[in-house]
């Protein structure tokens, strides 16, 4: 085997240009493979992460009516706080957290939204509820980035907001944006107004209600609660799951061209050399090789393509990947018309699990393709080959 | 001097005793409102123009009512709109709508959506108590509206699952019919206001034929109903208000 791989290796240099340009070609696969794939990995990671710093903590309850995609439903999904977590919430490892649907009128347009009631005190979430303490005469809000750029909404600004009580009966009043926070979760910014939980109750007579308990430790084991419905983190990201697998498949057929098109090129090298070294694997058999083992030769030669790709990828791409992990690839369109946690720019995360998978990948495809034009070989006439004579 | 003083006090207590003859109790003036306002049924064919901020839109409807409790509309224009059907009986609402020739009923948090992109929500529409009922009504002096005396009552809800707090209403004092009407949230911003006008004498009662519907918060010129022809106490078959007139 050892001389196979040395033959192998002085064929390859041998061969100069040619090699030079499969291996350019291969390497050049490696870096882009490695490349989409930590792309993937990095926004399912920040995905994850805003998601828990911003919405979901980690994991919540739902109270059994809600339904994020029901918005005419919203007004009825609240029930009182189950006693058993109370001591939870006081300890603020659980915060619960209060939806109204309601409308603004900014600059006299309407506008339906989400009324959130939240704790100023809350330690879970990454928002920025100490605001919530403003004393002013109007209610102290502060909204999401998207929302406030979408209805021209400035910190300072005192937008008129219209609600209904527990009873169905109008009510309206004045929010003051207290501030304007930016994440990456467009759940939690599009159409939504955080104002203090206490005064949310109060307003729409629903003291001791909520809509969502959400908790701190993803890790403890949860009771159920009646009335509520568990869900936990991974539930809650499964969204994301599905969207970067749906989205990894899409990139599986991009990098799977640009392996195709490698292959290609280390086949045509393949069949080239079998039908140019027919004299020379003439000799190898005279020599006593088997045929099996000229066959390994040649896979071994055509394999020998991915390493070379390998130890040359390595070379340019890792300052090239590095790079792109520390400035990250910023989109070339708004990230939040995606609808759901995805930042502007992505920085990659290149995992050992992930490199070594692309390094199999490509040298297992390699050698498959090394081998399948190498079996040519076997059904070789020894004789005829030393010849020269085309078969 | 001393007779000069019991005189004016005379004249005083008489006018006292005149005006308040002549000045009826809020129900009173409610109760007079309801008997131009409302008929035992009526058919009316009206016009409704939504002012947006993209411009204009008029429907015309042809509307069968009997009392308060039981109507039936029908879309006769613009050709989009031709042939959607409204049924109200009672506290239920259906909609047919010819272009998925499909009857969906209107219910709990869909009523408080709007009709047609229009300044009025489903909820609004189906409102059939009478205001006496539920709200408790005062009367708060006289003002003059559009060059005509009015009644300015104030309404405060009795009951707390009403979706207004409380209203005003301007009620001409001579022709018992409103010619104002602003409602309240319960922080006591005003939320929409409704003004009538073009006040007819038909078939014996005063009758507002332009009615301009606006929600306070929201920019635009609200949503204006005409009325262009009304018949009241006419013989409208029941058979119209079954849902089975909706597909006809």
């Amino acid at each position: 085997m050892l001389l196979a791989i040395k033959l192998a290796y002085r064929n390859l240099i041998g061969a100069g240009l040619r090699t030079w340009l499969n291996v350019l070609v291969l390497s050049f696969s490696f870096v882009v493979i490695i490349w989409i794939k930590g792309i993937m990995v990095g926004w399912d990671h920040q995905a994850k992460t805003d998601m828990t710093q911003y919405e979901i903590a980690g994991g919540q309850y739902w109270q059994e009516t809600y339904d994020p995609f029901d918005p005419l439903t919203l007004d009825i999904s609240h029930a009182l706080i189950p006693a058993e977590v109370m001591p939870e919430i006081e300890a603020g490892d659980m915060e619960p957290t209060l939806l109204i649907p309601g409308h603004i009128f900014p600059n006299g347009r309407m506008q339906g939204v989400t009324i959130r009631g939240i704790r100023s005190g809350q330690s879970i979430w990454k928002l920025p509820t100490e605001k919530l303490d403003t004393v002013v005469d109007a209610i102290p809000a502060f909204i999401g980035l998207l929302m406030a750029s979408s209805n021209k909404l400035e910190t300072g600004d005192l937008v008129t907001i219209r609600w209904r009580d527990a009873n169905g009966t109008f009510d309206a009043a004045e929010i003051l944006i207290v501030d304007i926070f930016s994440s990456n979760v467009p759940g939690v910014e599009a159409g939504q107004v955080y104002i203090p939980l206490e005064r949310l109750e109060e307003l729409t007579l629903l003291e001791g209600h909520a809509t969502i308990l959400s908790y701190r430790d993803p890790e403890a084991p949860r009771a159920e609660l009646t009335g509520w419905t568990l869900k936990p983190k991974e539930v809650l990201t499964r969204q994301v799951d599905e969207l970067i697998k749906t989205k990894s498949t899409a990139q599986t057929i991009l990098y799977g061209i640009l392996l195709l098109l490698a292959m290609l090129a280390i086949f045509d090298t393949q069949i080239l050399s079998i039908f140019r070294r027919q004299k020379e694997i003439g000799t190898y058999v005279a020599l006593g090789y088997t045929r099996r083992e000229v066959v390994g030769l040649f896979t071994v030669e055509g394999t020998m393509h991915a390493v070379l790709a390998a130890i040359a990828a390595s070379i340019y791409g890792l300052p090239i990947l590095y790079w792109q992990a520390k400035v990250g690839w910023t989109l070339p369109m708004d990230a939040s018309d995606f609808g759901m946690a995805m930042a502007q720019t992505l920085y990659p995360v290149y995992t050992i699990g992930l490199v070594i998978s692309t390094v199999l990948l490509v040298l297992i495809t390699t050698a498959v393709v090394s081998y399948l034009p190498s079996r040519k070989i076997a059904k070789m006439n020894p004789t005829e080959a030393l010849r020269g004579k085309l078969q | 001097m001393k007779k000069f003083k019991t005189a004016v006090l005379l004249l005083g207590l008489s006018l006292f005793a005149l005006t308040g003859m002549a000045q009826p109790t809020a129900n009173e003036i409610l109760d007079r409102v309801d008997r131009n306002m409302y008929s035992e049924n009526s058919i009316v064919e009206s016009s409704m123009t939504i002012h947006g901020r993209r411009g204009s839109r008029t429907m015309t409807v042809r509307t069968f009512a009997v009392g308060d409790r039981q109507a039936f509309s029908e879309y006769l224009s613009p050709p989009r709109e031709a042939g959607t059907k409204m049924l109200k009986l009672e506290n239920q609402l259906w909609i047919y709508s010819p272009a998925t020739d499909r009857i969906i009923q209107i219910s709990g948090h869909m009523l408080r959506q709007s009709v047609m992109g229009s300044d009025l929500s489903y909820e609004d529409m189906m409102e059939d108590h009478k205001l006496t009922d539920v709200y408790t009504a005062t009367l708060n002096g006289t003002e003059i509206i559009n060059g005509r005396p009015t009644y300015v009552l104030q309404l405060k809800a009795k009951a707390s699952d009403l979706a207004y707090d409380s209203r005003r209403i301007w009620i001409d004092s001579e022709r018992y019919v409103p010619l104002l009407e602003e409602l309240f949230a319960k922080s006591g911003q005003l939320l929409k206001r409704t003004t009538l006008s073009e006040v007819k004498q038909i078939e014996g009662r005063w009758y507002p034929t332009k009615m301009v519907f606006k929600d306070m918060l929201k920019q635009g010129d609200g949503t204006e109903f005409n009325v262009t022809s009304i018949q009241f106490n006419q013989d409208i078959p029941d058979h119209i208000f079954s849902k089975a007139s909706l597909r006809r």
